[in-house]
């Protein structure tokens, strides 16, 4: 087990083994993405309130969800680098924390878009809007903070220990938010009360999640490879892999 | 060769790091004044900002004075460790046998005795001038001294972290009013249910429990975040 954590550690190794993984995840990724945008654009029946605008949610169901997994994988990512000084791991975490601002601004940004037609309003001060808001800035934050370090290895660390604080910190703010709307409005509109839903529209959401899924984990394999290229350029192996692709092409 | 038996003396290096800081600070009166004179500043322009309406400023009464403090408070963790840092009796902290998450505790206390504290005291003031309604004073001023505390704890972590960097200022308020909200909710939320005549026994109780969970957690992520920033 631990010679195992000890091989992945290592860049090298790391680098090869994905080369092997990455092509099944990024088909998968683009076989699941298409069928259930297919599925879930053109042939799953349309709401009988939303009319075809619910559609929206076969983006923002999962870019909402992948949104806060990737900020629990970067935490994750953090612990294993402060504790193993596995260097893998803060390089995942380096990948990651833009992807999951992407991701939170997507489903802030098709949240809005889906907001005018059902609710008649881009932006209403719900409990799910602002705790996002808030997920938005801790990454913003996480960003910043790695960036602004003039040593790579000091700015990885103090970006690990705020995406932990900031772990620790969104139940928190979660529930706060919550309390905080419940006491000064009414709940007006809530996303998890919708009726329920009837099995194809669910389906495609569901393939939808997982090709979101597989797409982050190819996408963070692929940059997580490029990092290694760039932080290990001086070593001997990638030259010689430099090297070596540059005879072939 | 002589032991020296930390344990024995962690109770001496918490007393004399309270009194040293103490005293750094008292002699900088500035500090102490600056975060207070900011406090009733920002207050000053809301009225002229919104309205002078004695009661719409009471209904936004709560919320300004306690986003005000917050603010106020957040300003003044830039100098938290940064005199200690260029002057390097930081990296001595970090040298002494005693535990760091001790040593960093005291700091923070000081910080609250000398800024939270005050502006807990002075916000009844403010108070006054917003038409705040009359009950709702004793529990502003206890809900700010509670929630200021946790609001020290949390911000200290962000100033061990960006206190290497040499223009940390925004960097810092960045990373750190996001993690405030939750005191903000429930400090906000005492004052506003005491208007409304219902009882803040458990929003201070909330409070309190964010002040724990801050005490338990925060001295070791600031101890470790003091140590990324001396060796970085």
């Amino acid at each position: 087990m631990w010679a195992f954590i000890h091989k992945l550690g290592s860049p090298k190794w790391f680098y090869t083994i994905s080369s092997r993984l990455q092509p099944w995840f990024w088909g998968l990724a683009i076989l699941l993405l298409l069928v259930g945008s297919v599925w879930g654009l053109a042939f799953a029946p349309s709401d009988y309130q939303q009319g075809n605008s619910f559609r929206i949610i076969y983006v923002h169901v999962p870019a909402a969800i992948l949104a806060q997994s990737c900020f629990v994988a970067m935490a994750v990512s953090g612990v294993i680098f402060l504790v193993w000084k596995i260097k893998i791991a803060d390089m995942a975490a380096t990948v990651i924390a833009p992807f999951g601002a992407a991701m939170t601004f997507v489903a802030l940004f098709s949240g809005a878009v889906w907001g005018m037609p059902t609710w008649g309003t881009w932006w209403v001060w719900d409990a799910r809007l602002t705790s996002m808001l808030i997920q938005l800035f801790l990454y913003l934050g996480v960003i910043a903070l790695r960036g602004a370090f003039a040593s790579r290895d000091s700015g990885a660390r103090a970006a690990s220990v705020l995406a932990l604080v900031g772990v620790v910190n969104i139940p928190i703010i979660k529930y706060s938010v919550n309390w905080w709307n419940t006491l000064h409005q009414p709940a007006t509109f809530t996303l998890t009360e919708r009726p329920a839903m009837p099995m194809d529209m669910w389906l495609p959401l569901l393939i939808m999640v997982l090709g979101f899924y597989c797409f982050f984990i190819a996408l963070t394999l692929t940059r997580t490879r490029n990092e290694i290229l760039r932080r290990e350029s001086a070593k001997r192996w990638v030259r010689e892999l430099v090297a070596d692709t540059g005879r072939r092409g | 060769m002589q032991v020296i038996e930390p344990k024995a003396e962690l109770g001496i290096a918490v007393r004399a790091t309270i009194k040293r800081d103490m005293t750094l600070v008292l002699r900088r009166r500035s500090e102490v004044i600056n975060p207070l004179v900011f406090f009733a500043l920002v207050i000053t322009l809301f009225p002229l900002g919104i309205s002078p309406d004695p009661q719409m400023l009471a209904a936004i009464a709560p919320g300004l004075l306690w986003v005000a403090a917050l603010l106020a408070t957040q300003l003044s963790l830039d100098t938290l460790f940064r005199s200690d840092y260029d002057d390097g009796s930081l990296e001595q902290l970090l040298l002494s046998p005693q535990p760091l998450p001790a040593l960093v505790l005291s700091k923070t206390l000081v910080h609250w005795l000398l800024t939270g504290l005050p502006l807990a005291l002075m916000a009844p003031l403010l108070g006054l001038m917003l038409a705040l309604p009359g009950q709702s004073y004793a529990v502003l001023a206890f809900s700010l001294a509670l929630g200021s505390a946790s609001l020290s704890l949390i911000g200290a972590i962000g100033a061990a972290l960006t206190v290497g960097l040499s223009r940390g200022g925004v960097l810092l308020s960045l990373l750190v009013l996001p993690l405030y909200i939750p005191v903000l909710i429930f400090g906000a939320g005492a004052v506003q249910v005491v208007i409304l005549g219902g009882n803040a026994a458990p929003y201070l109780a909330i409070l309190g429990a964010q002040l724990c969970l801050a005490l338990m957690l925060a001295p070791w992520a600031i101890a470790a975040a003091l140590r990324i920033s001396i060796n970085g």
